[in-house]
């Protein structure tokens, strides 16, 4: 060990991926990321306890529906065709809401990341947080870093496979734990688990599960930093959401260099030293085994470790905080030209950014006006086809229809149906009794969809030949709902 | 370089800036590098050529003369079809029993059985009837349309259970129901004047167009020969098969020369008993169906 300063020592490291180092084929080396405390990392705890706190827990939230519906707060019911999200239920045919939401992301990912840059990735994207979370296990079990790398090399002693043991054993059980997590959205959850323990559960279930606990175990255990560098396609395309705004994790090499492992000897001497005592600390911490100092590049996922380590040493040497920091380019080029700049909030407020946020508020607000005002009765006629129409021996002209009544809230509703725009005209529905007639009340069970075969005769003497209109109207008997469909009358 | 090829084969040639081995050829200049295979996509071949092994053992497999190799587990595709339509075949018992034991006018009063009828009944229509029926149950020809509100046999459930179950004119079942129009022309019961004076008076029945004078004559006719089957109105009668007369549906067609051939020399329709070709609950189900389409009464 190397004392580059009063306090700080200068750690052995080298960046893996640093940029000569970078070949194009290359099999991949391990990385051993050095514990670090700070703001950053206090805030990556918080982001990391919220997110697996929502994951884990939503599904066992209780939402009460009355007696007609589940009372899983959010369940995606494949089975019977529902996705239930508190207070909204949503049917297959309104999945535009899914869409919607999909889009509202997609935005909403732009505008975070055209402003504080790649947050998503440092720290909410899953693979991020169980990739911490794996570390944290590791780093309980095996030690720090350099206990570490002690152990990788060392030979399979019994305490090795011990501990290699334990690790894995853990990283299974978290593993297990989220592909559990995920099945029970699709399912009462403490129905599910009952199954699940008892093996009664559907194999789906058990298969769902196991895929699961092995992409975690291998995304987060192993593959870790190649996720990001080389299958997830957003590194990609975030450079072209980056601008000179954007905030990104920047060493300022403008205060840094010319890096000094002798500073004070150095400034004795009368030398130009930046503040950079070049302890490596920023690589050692990395866990995508970059060095910040080599610029901005597309392996770095804005975790910003290496600011707490550097903030750290800055600490130490009596320098102030924030020589690698979250700065845009903007602010960056102008420091290295010699002006003083900090970034502030202003430079949020931009064109930019505010397109993003009026397109995300304008597509939210729609949606949500779309679900304040949406119907929650729908009607579908369909015109028999075979045969178009039937002469009946009176002479009148009979036209068979399918009307399916949606009843989309959770409770059994009844609904006149009525029958209007040709004089004449009656209806009777096939398996009634009731006698033909222009209205007529229909029961609906709750959440369900009733298709009725509906039969409406109308005098020859009323119709004009071809194509005639009439219109069936649905509406609830005890509410205000109401819903029109106008449907054709053939006649000879 | 001259190091590292000394370590290689004199003809791989090294590639100076991958490193890699090139295969040797050189095509204009430009030569390939002999890059293997990544090694996840080496073991993952080897696999499926360890899994083709065992799939081979124990699944058939091996085409020989007459059939293929049994495989150890015995998996059959056939087996697995027969197995899934005994599966539902099982899933429709309880239903079927319930069609079987209960009357035509409880299933059609218990919704969840009437839909399934209804079901049922659709399916075994497009299988049994629509050769003559017509897949609308729409009829054409010398078949009847089943959705209009004219019955030559009743259009009641037990009329229409009774048809599908006995047939019409059906020689090979003792239960059929049958009448027989008497050809007025070609066994010259009436004479050819009788025979246009009483089509003239059908066509007044059934209040269309017609030689007055001829209706009157023909009014004599009718009452002597026709009246007792479809009746002094013309109404019909559905326990002897006979049309009504004065209603809008001609079946053999309604113009006058139509008329007159019928009762020259009549069409007799006749449609098969199915009692020994369906099952009890598929002739309920069928009776439910036709009942459905509009005209049951």
């Amino acid at each position: 060990m190397t004392v580059v300063y009063d306090g700080v020592e200068q750690v052995d490291v080298e960046a893996v991926n640093s940029k000569e180092k970078r070949a194009l084929y290359a099999a991949r080396v391990k990385v051993f990321p050095k514990r670090v405390s700070g703001t950053f990392r206090k805030l990556k705890w918080w982001v990391m306890l919220v997110t697996l706190g929502i994951y884990y827990v939503t599904p066992w939230l209780r939402w009460d529906r009355g007696e007609f519906a589940p009372d899983q707060a959010v369940l995606v019911d494949i089975a019977h065709r529902r996705f239930y999200f508190f207070f909204i239920e949503i049917w297959p045919q309104e999945f535009y809401y899914i869409a919607g939401l999909l889009i509202m992301a997609g935005i909403g990912l732009f505008l975070v990341t055209s402003t504080i840059g790649r947050a998503w990735c440092g720290y909410t994207c899953p693979q991020t947080v169980w990739v911490d979370l794996f570390i944290a296990v590791e780093r309980w079990v095996e030690g720090d870093r350099n206990a570490r790398m002690k152990l990788d090399k060392a030979a399979w002693t019994s305490d090795k496979i011990l501990k290699r043991l334990t690790k894995h054993a853990l990283w299974l059980v978290i593993g297990l734990g989220t592909g559990g997590a995920w099945i029970f959205y699709f399912a009462d959850a403490p129905t599910l688990l009952g199954d699940f323990v008892t093996f009664q559960a559907p194999w789906i279930a058990y298969s769902t599960v196991a895929i699961l606990t092995a992409t975690t175990y291998v995304f987060a255990g192993f593959m870790r930093e190649q996720v990001c560098t080389y299958m997830c396609p957003w590194p990609r395309i975030q450079s072209a959401m980056l601008d000179e705004d954007s905030l990104v994790v920047t060493y300022n090499d403008w205060r840094g260099e010319p890096r000094s492992r002798h500073q004070k000897k150095a400034e004795a001497a009368g030398e130009v030293v930046g503040d950079c005592v070049d302890c490596n600390a920023c690589v050692a911490v990395c866990p995508m085994g970059i060095d910040i100092r080599d610029g901005q590049q597309l392996e770095c996922i804005t975790c910003a470790l290496c600011i707490d380590a550097c903030d750290t040493v800055m600490a130490k040497t009596g320098k102030p905080r924030g020589l690698i920091d979250y700065a845009t380019l903007r602010d960056y080029q102008a420091n290295s030209a010699g002006q003083s700049a900090t970034t502030g909030w202003r430079s949020f407020v931009r064109p930019r950014t505010f397109v993003y946020l009026a397109l995300w508020s304008l597509i939210g607000l729609g949606m949500l006006f779309v679900l304040v005002t949406r119907d929650r009765l729908d009607v579908n006629v369909l015109h028999d086809r075979n045969p178009v129409f039937v002469q009946l021996s009176d002479g009148a002209i009979r036209n068979g229809y399918t009307i399916k009544i949606l009843n989309m809230l959770p409770e059994p509703r009844s609904f006149r149906l009525d029958l209007t725009g040709i004089t004449g005209a009656t209806m009777t529905i096939a398996g009634s009794d009731a006698l033909a007639s222009t209205s007529t009340i229909v029961e609906i069970g709750a959440d369900k969809l009733r298709a009725l075969k509906v039969y409406v005769r109308a005098p020859r003497k009323t119709l004009s030949s071809g194509r005639n209109s009439l219109q069936f109207t649905v509406s609830d008997v005890a509410g205000t709902e109401s819903s029109s469909y106008v449907a054709n009358f053939e006649a000879p | 370089m001259a190091a590292e090829q000394d370590t290689k084969p004199a003809d791989r040639e090294v590639d100076e800036f991958t490193g890699t081995a090139t295969t040797g050829h050189e095509w204009d200049g430009i030569r390939e590098l002999d890059t293997p295979m990544p090694r996840w996509w080496l073991w993952t071949y080897y696999a499926t050529v360890i899994f083709s092994i065992g799939y081979v053992i124990a699944y058939p497999a091996i085409p020989l003369v007459s059939k293929a190799t049994a495989g150890l587990f015995g998996y059959s595709s056939r087996a697995e079809v027969a197995k899934e339509i005994d599966n539902a075949k099982q899933a429709q018992s309880q239903m079927l029993d319930q069609i079987s034991k209960k009357s035509l006018d409880e299933i059609r009063k218990d919704q969840a059985l009437y839909q399934f009828a209804v079901a049922g009944g659709a399916s075994a229509f497009r299988v049994n009837c629509i050769q003559c029926h017509g897949s609308g149950a729409q009829g054409g020809g010398i078949y009847p349309n089943l959705n209009d509100d004219d019955w030559l046999w009743g259009g009641k459930l037990d009329d229409i259970h009774s048809t599908l179950k006995h047939g019409i004119r059906f020689a090979y079942d003792d239960d059929t129901r049958s009448s027989e129009m008497p050809a007025f022309g070609r066994d010259e019961i009436l004479e050819k004047g009788q025979i246009n004076d009483s089509a003239e008076f059908v066509l007044k029945l059934a209040g269309q167009e017609h030689d007055a004078a001829a209706a009157e004559r023909g009014a004599t006719v009718y009452a002597d020969n026709c009246a007792a089957c479809h009746g002094e109105q013309g109404l019909g009668d559905p326990e002897q098969g006979a049309p009504n007369l004065a209603d809008a549906i001609w079946f053999y067609g309604g113009s006058k020369a139509e008329l007159v051939a019928q009762i020259s020399n009549p069409k007799l329709g006749v449609m098969p008993g199915w009692q020994n070709r369906l099952d009890a609950a598929t002739i309920k189900q069928l009776t439910i169906y036709v009942h459905s389409l509009g005209g049951g009464e």
